[in-house]
């Protein structure tokens, strides 16, 4: 099986192919075997995929269809693969990037020397919806905010990495990367034995220690608090809980009494210590923040701030994934740590500053336009891909709220060829490695490398019809 | 262990022991209506209605009673919370909610349950044979059953699973004999009675236990004392209620200790109970008498363990 000459873009990066009829040299040993393969085998590899995912149950549930929808998230079995050298380097600039973004958090949240040093502007931190005055001066263990972050990273047209985008608050994801892996060792084993893959299944235990460390008391009880069954990311929770040997709690299962957090089990009241919370800030604590959550826990806030249970994330940590602070993250790594920043951020234009403003909207048909606290691939516009009426209706808005929106030069992304019908084919993808902090900071190796599955698009969510791929670190020259 | 998660188990299992009985009980009515003389009573017909309690819910949905709909409204019907398919899809949904308490191999056999069901739900009996579907029904029990007992570790979570399990049964054959008894005592035809007997024995999987432990052809008098005082029979009231007593005193913890108590009233009623005491109150206000006191340790097993306050 090959790709189809004229399949890859001239001016496009794929990480599989220098040319089309030459893979690159990390891929050799892969193109060699793929070359081998009779299609029916690999499609009948495909559809086994699925089976087994179906049956399995790794789904998640899409916002705005009915209750209970579950999707396939859609998974391709051609690997996305990282040589040594660019994981060494992406890592130490991950480790860089989340370490200054908590100094950052502990700083806002203490002595607010960044902004003192005219660094950042004060109204870009004590104006964000996401910065939250409770937790001014609350002191946390190891002076970790974000102890699971992802970092989204891509790869321009020339193969050159950046940062995307970074998530603080409760990213989610990391249960495909551990899934995929066993998918692949599953379809082929064969592949494993050519190639030395780093392995990523030991995810959960460095979870479970890095919550563990999140507070001071000793041998802690730590549970995974979910929105329930129909959150979009439930799967998630199920998997990480039982992975890890923890409970799986509702806000229903937890109550405060005498200053500490308690659950109900059948053998009565028992204190909880650390909460792994997959719920937003503002559904918590009814009595501190959203009344109207039903998800959260009401007294929570209180008992958390008098250090007698600990949350992962901590309280108000998206004010620094938020995109209108983005911008200001390499400013941070060199201000707290003194260093050049590894990783690169896309240029990003303002449109709060009127000069930027201007440029954006002399430009939108090439740029992409974010909402600056959107996620999940809603409320954005990608110039080129857009119709003309999609342009003039955004260009409104932004005018409406230009404090709203910010901007940047759409960024072709790498590819990488999925199997389709009758072949492979490339497709853009990008990439979320997980990152643990602890005493120290862990980041298993790879990540979940996302991928748009219909030809020419660039939005890889899967609330968008984005699909994943098993990615592999790998660790020496395959032979 | 989590008191929601208990719950979600103790449903879990409560379901498909219901969706199993279910099948067990139509099997049986659908055999009693292949049986010429028996067909046309309506008491016959209308028996799973009568066992269940679901009489009126089936009068709001058909216009007639007969064996099609009744069929149907067990099985393929999603408007009765009872069905077979509500079941099955009320069981899947407890299990996905405490899919991190069960093993792979027992959510992967009831979520492929509930698929297949929802598949097959499409076409109803115009794709799979009578008989077919029901051993279907009884096989995803047997599969789910068997990949609890042979995966999953001897913990609470198992211990809920089975108490709901053993509800679930008790209540069942204390409803299916009564039932039964009732239509046998206003009949009298001696070879329907037999046929009828004989299709009660194998619903509930003990006619080889019948004929090894009674020597006598089939009378109602053996029949009754075999599903309520045996202790060999699985499906008995006896072992049912011997089982919950054990497994309450295994659950880890001091709570439950109303439940523990009138379970092992009950289970002393059994187990030094025999068919002389049963006969002098008479079997219909005996099993009505054991229905009260089974409903009242689900009750406090909720109560004491499932939704603590």
């Amino acid at each position: 099986m090959t790709m189809k000459v004229s399949d890859i873009s001239p001016s496009g990066f794929d990480e599989m192919y220098l040319s089309n009829d030459e893979a690159r040299p990390h891929y050799a040993t892969f193109c060699d075997w793929l070359s081998r393969q009779p299609a029916d085998v690999l499609s009948r590899k495909q559809r086994e995929a699925e089976l087994l995912f179906h049956r399995v149950g790794i789904t998640f549930n899409v916002y705005g269809e009915a209750h209970g929808t579950e999707r396939l998230i859609p998974f391709d079995s051609l690997p996305r693969m990282i040589p040594a050298q660019d994981w060494a380097d992406l890592e130490r600039g991950i480790h860089q990037r989340v370490r200054a973004l908590n100094l950052f958090l502990h700083d806002i949240y203490h002595e607010q020397a960044i902004i003192k040093a005219g660094l950042i502007p004060a109204e870009q931190v004590f104006c964000n919806a996401h910065y939250q005055p409770c937790m001014q001066g609350v002191d946390l263990p190891n002076q970790v905010y974000a102890q699971i972050s992802g970092v989204d990273l891509i790869r321009d047209g020339r193969g050159d990495w950046y940062v995307l985008e970074d998530n603080l608050r409760t990213p989610s994801g990391v249960s495909y990367m551990i899934e995929n892996r066993r998918m692949m060792m599953r379809l082929f084993p064969d592949l494993f034995t050519r190639h030395a893959v780093a392995p990523v299944d030991h995810y959960p235990s460095l979870l479970l220690e890095t919550l563990q460390q999140a507070t001071l008391a000793s041998s802690p009880r730590v549970v995974l608090l979910t929105p329930g069954r129909f959150n979009s990311a439930y799967f998630e929770h199920a998997f990480l809980a039982q992975q890890m040997g923890i409970e799986l709690v509702e806000g229903a299962d937890l109550f405060v009494k005498d200053g500490f957090v308690f659950m109900r089990t059948t053998a009565g009241p028992q204190r909880v210590d650390v909460i792994y919370r997959r719920i937003d800030d503002d559904y918590l604590d009814p009595l501190a923040f959203n009344p109207d959550s039903m998800l959260g826990v009401p007294g929570l806030m209180s008992v958390y701030r008098a250090g007698n249970v600990m949350l992962a994330n901590a309280i108000g940590t998206g004010v620094a994934d938020d995109k209108s602070i983005y911008p200001y993250v390499p400013e941070m790594v060199r201000f707290y740590l003194d260093e050049e920043p590894v990783l690169k951020n896309v240029p990003t234009f303002q449109c709060r500053k009127p000069r930027e403003l201007q440029h954006v909207l002399a430009n939108l048909g090439e740029l992409v336009v974010k909402e600056v606290h959107g996620a999940g691939g809603y409320g954005m516009l990608v110039g080129p891909a857009s119709t003309r009426e999609e342009i003039e209706s955004f260009r409104q808005r932004i005018k409406d709220n230009p404090d709203n929106y910010i901007a940047q030069p759409t960024l072709s992304l790498s590819t990488c060829p999925i199997f389709v019908e009758g072949g492979i084919a490339p497709r853009h993808i990008d990439l979320r490695p997980f990152v643990l902090t602890g005493r120290e900071i862990h980041i298993v190796p790879g990540g979940l490398t996302r991928v748009a599955m219909k030809e020419g698009s660039l939005v890889v969510n899967s609330s968008q019809g984005g699909g994943t791929k098993d990615t592999w670190v790998l660790e020496a020259p395959s032979c | 262990m989590l008191s929601r998660t208990a719950s979600e188990l103790y449903w879990l299992s409560r379901y498909l022991e219901r969706a199993e009985n279910t099948a067990r009980m139509l099997d049986v009515a659908w055999n009693m209506s292949l049986i010429p003389r028996s067909t046309q009573t309506t008491e016959e017909i209308a028996a799973p209605l009568t066992i269940t309690g679901s009489r009126e819910a089936y009068d709001a949905q058909f216009d007639s009673l007969n064996m099609g709909d009744v069929l149907y409204f067990f099985t393929f019907n999603d408007k009765y919370s009872g069905s077979i398919y509500n079941c099955l899809k009320l069981a899947r949904e407890n299990a996905h909610a405490v899919r991190g308490k069960i093993t792979m191999e027992m959510w992967e056999s009831i979520n492929a349950a509930w698929l297949e069901m929802k598949a097959m739900a499409s076409e109803g009996f115009a794709g799979i044979g009578v008989s077919e579907f029901f051993e279907w029904v009884k096989n995803c029990s047997h599969l789910f059953r068997g990949a609890t007992y042979g995966t999953v570790m001897r913990s609470d979570a198992f211990r809920f699973l089975r108490i709901g399990t053993f509800i679930e049964r008790a209540d069942n054959t204390a409803r299916i004999l009564d039932v039964r008894h009732q239509i046998r005592d206003r009949a009298g035809d001696v070879a329907v009675d037999y046929y009828r007997w004989n299709a009660l024995l194998r619903s509930v999987g003990a006619f080889e236990a019948y004929r090894e432990m009674y020597a006598d052809s089939i009378s109602a008098e053996n029949i009754a004392e075999l599903l309520i005082f045996r202790a060999e029979v699985p499906r008995s009231l006896r072992s049912c209620v011997e089982t919950i007593c054990d497994l309450l005193t295994q659950v880890e913890g001091d709570s439950g200790i109303n439940v523990k108590r009138i379970a092992a009233v009950q289970n002393a009623r059994l187990q030094y109970g025999d068919m002389a005491h049963v006969l002098e109150i008479g079997l219909h206000a005996y099993l009505e008498d054991f229905l009260r006191r089974i409903n009242e340790v689900g009750e406090m097993i909720r109560a004491e363990y499932l939704e603590v306050t």
